[in-house]
């Protein structure tokens, strides 16, 4: 600790302007894309963003500690976890931000810091693995989070009706299930405009 | 990152006394498996368990009554051999951020869609900085990066191939030396803003 952070101020500082006073008035947003492994999160950002990869390197937390059982590796005391993100530049000064959650149960403490201020979620699912998609919408659900769900129709699986889908994930009518071909960038744009009508809703405004 | 391993090291690593019991893994292989991974394994001195590395490179299971053998899940980076990047920077990571763990994040300045933008003069000569704060050259990149337009934390993090922990302790240092401005990010759960959605739904369908 060679140097005070900023944040063992009380005040922000006041360089900073609030929020939307930035530089440029420029705005971002985010939306998380989750859903199980191998249901198709990257490709999904990749349809509709250029996608880059992110990585970052966490103490492990007593939270992360159950499942990351250190025992007998007592130096390894962070963990690298890696995303992807896309960027979309919806006008000159507004960019959304897509981040694909990372798949792994234990990395629930990045999905603590990526939820924070999202506008919202896509849950994707593979109905080939349904019960993959649960521990997501549960996420979401418990946090008040507004999220879709989005069935990515792979080749050669079965299609569902949404409502199959709404009843096998127990979901409340007010969450839009939606098909996908998650390679799409049509379906792509679609169920982002779908997510932030439905966020639209639930923070009471009318647009 | 995931260099597949040789097919006779895939088997756990078995405590040296035990490996006749494993058939299909020659002594040698297993003698030249008990490497760093193994040392953590051979907790249960001498149990007749055959121990496996817990997925997510948690290493060994400490119980010897409770043998966990995990063959379906894909070994991590942990025990596989590091080439070229994968071996990590030339300059660890903690001597970047001079030992200096992450800055908490919960005060929200750097979150991953934050909004950076170089602040202070272009050019900054040696002893220029207010706080006398030596510039590292991964300092210098990122004021690079974000002097022609703001960019998040994220890209910050995806750009100069640094894990975002790193980069939220450079920018803290930025920061200090008012050498950068952050937007942080609308909370829209606490200010939900019309407009900002309604731009947003326009931006898609513009796609």
């Amino acid at each position: 600790m060679a140097s005070v952070h900023s944040d063992t101020a009380a005040p922000a500082p006041t360089s900073d302007g609030g929020p939307r006073s930035g530089p440029w008035g420029t705005r971002a947003v985010k939306i998380l894309v989750a859903g199980g492994f191998g249901a198709g999160k990257t490709t999904l950002v990749g349809a509709v963003s250029e996608i880059r990869p992110l990585r970052t390197e966490e103490v492990l937390s007593e939270r992360g500690r159950p499942v990351d059982d250190t025992v007998g590796v007592e130096t390894k005391r962070t963990t690298t976890v890696a995303m992807d993100f896309g960027r979309i530049d919806l006008q000159p000064a507004l960019a959304l931000y897509l981040f694909g959650t990372p798949g792994q149960d234990r990395f629930w403490f990045v999905w603590d810091e990526l939820a924070r201020g999202a506008l919202g979620a896509v849950v994707l699912a593979d109905t080939r693995r349904l019960a993959d998609s649960f521990p997501s919408v549960d996420y979401f659900e418990q946090r008040g989070i507004p999220f879709v769900v989005a069935v990515n129709c792979f080749e050669g699986t079965e299609v569902y009706a949404p409502d199959d889908v709404r009843a096998a994930l127990d979901l409340p009518a007010a969450v839009p299930v939606l098909l996908c071909d998650a390679r799409r960038k049509e379906d792509g744009k679609e169920l982002l405009i779908r997510l932030v009508e439905h966020a639209a809703v639930r923070l009471g405004l009318r647009l | 990152m995931s260099e597949p391993e040789p097919t006779e090291a895939t088997p756990a690593d078995a405590p040296a006394d035990l490996s006749g019991e494993t058939a299909s893994e020659p002594t040698e292989a297993s003698a030249g498996a008990v490497d760093a991974v193994s040392a953590d394994a051979v907790t249960g001195d001498g149990a007749d368990a055959v121990i496996v590395n817990l997925p997510g490179g948690g290493g060994g299971q400490e119980s010897a009554d409770e043998p966990s053998i995990d063959l379906f899940t894909p070994r991590t980076p942990v025990d596989d051999r590091w080439f070229d990047d994968d071996a990590g920077p030339v300059v660890r990571l903690f001597a970047m951020t001079r030992g200096r763990a992450a800055r908490p994040v919960d005060d929200g300045l750097f979150d991953l869609i934050s909004l950076v933008t170089a602040a202070g003069p272009a050019v900054v000569g040696p002893g220029g900085v207010p706080g006398n704060l030596a510039l590292d050259p991964e300092h210098h990149a990122i004021l690079a990066l974000c002097r022609e337009e703001p960019l998040s934390v994220a890209e910050l993090g995806s750009y100069t191939d640094l894990p975002v922990s790193v980069v939220r302790v450079l920018l803290g240092d930025l920061h200090d030396a008012e050498l950068i401005s952050v937007t942080r990010p609308v909370q829209l759960a606490h200010q939900p803003d019309e407009r900002l959605l309604r731009d947003v739904i326009n931006g898609l369908r513009a796609l």
